[in-house]
């Protein structure tokens, strides 16, 4: 009920300009960095070998965004971890190995 | 020397042209002298939106290639004494003219005008490069929606890198009810989002069709609403103080009822 008379008086929680400013925000922040899909998808990849190499992680549900906060952007990679890996290598022993 | 200002704003159907119509003629009614040069190479508009598309003989190509002289391109407005138009080639299209031949132009309009209004072709690449190279400020132009909010920001980044001075915006076809509704983007979200200085708000208007129909810039129509935000801002153009008119406040039944309720 009260959201009907908000709706009515122009007070809709769920205006759609908020929408539309939040998907500006998100677009706007890979247009100023420059940042293509295609190096966002590439620094994924290596982002997983690397990782993969001291966890076990959820590749399906790796995320890699570029945020925008308090006029600076930041690269924010959300990575869910099954498991850390038991045989951790050293990295003298990794790159003997290599 | 006059002022060079090329309007322009990336996405196309902002309204640019009709942007440029009425600063141009808002500033010859203010007794200014004033040129508008269409650069839309290909896709000539502004003559319709200035109701002077028959008495075209050249155009700006004829002019940089040499056909005629620049004096004899020049179309006198049917209104104002001192509004010329230099309109487009229709024939040829946006690599006809390079920047150089454009700054020229330019150079030698300022010379004579107080000012040269340049309208820019929708887009990024060569038709929008010379339209800007031989301009000293820009105005861009956008309107409340995501996607031409977008093209203004990567305009404005265009125009930064090509060491413009910095750039003011002018919203276009706002519309106070949505706004007030939250269905629309507020002044504020656009300058947050943009950080550009404002210069003028105009709201939709439903006479700009009318006006566009008839080849008559509505900044010339008393009434017109849209025409009272063009006059506006032809105003600050020369520089004087213009208060902002207050979009917020309606006085429709519903905003006073609004207001009464302690909701507005």
């Amino acid at each position: 009920m009260l959201e009907f008379l908000l709706r009515i008086f122009g007070r809709d929680t769920t205006a759609s300009k908020k929408v539309a400013k939040e998907r500006l925000r998100l677009v706007l922040v890979h247009d100023r960095a420059g940042v293509s899909p295609h190096l966002l998808e590439a620094l994924k990849n290596d982002l997983i070998s690397v990782i993969s190499e001291y966890l076990d992680i959820d590749t399906q549900g790796l995320e890699v965004t570029l945020s925008h906060e308090n006029d600076s952007v930041a690269l924010v990679a959300n990575i869910p971890i099954l498991r850390v890996k038991r045989t951790f290598k050293t990295g003298a022993e990794t790159s003997v190995k290599a | 020397m006059g002022e060079v200002i090329v309007i322009t704003s990336g996405k196309g159907g902002v309204g640019k042209t009709t942007t440029t119509a009425n600063l141009g003629t808002g500033l010859a009614s203010l007794g200014k002298k004033v040129v508008l040069v269409d650069t839309d190479i290909g896709l000539r508009n502004l003559d319709v939106v200035m109701g002077l598309e028959n008495r075209i003989v050249y155009d700006l190509l004829d002019v940089v290639e040499g056909r005629c002289r620049l004096k004899q391109a020049l179309i006198k407005d049917k209104r104002l004494e001192n509004l010329y138009l230099l309109p487009a080639n229709q024939t040829r299209d946006k690599t006809a003219v390079s920047r150089q031949q454009m700054v020229d132009l330019m150079a030698q309009l300022r010379e004579e005008y107080e000012f040269v209004l340049i309208d820019c072709p929708a887009g990024i690449e060569m038709g929008f490069k010379n339209a800007i190279a031989g301009a000293e400020k820009a105005l861009v132009v956008t309107t409340p929606e995501v996607a031409a909010v977008r093209d203004a920001d990567r305009i404005i980044g265009l125009l930064e890198a090509a060491e413009m001075e910095a750039p003011r915006l002018i919203i276009n076809r706002l519309r106070p009810d949505m706004v007030r509704k939250g269905d629309m983007m507020d002044i504020e979200d656009m300058l947050e989002i943009l950080a550009i200085d404002l210069i003028g708000v105009v709201p939709e208007d439903e006479y700009i069709v009318i006006s566009t129909n008839r080849g008559e810039p509505a900044v010339l129509d008393k009434h017109s609403r849209a025409g009272q935000a063009y006059r506006n801002i032809a105003r600050r153009l020369t520089g004087e103080e213009v208060p902002f008119l207050n979009w917020d406040a309606g006085n429709g039944i519903m905003a006073r009822l609004r207001r009464l309720i302690g909701l507005g």
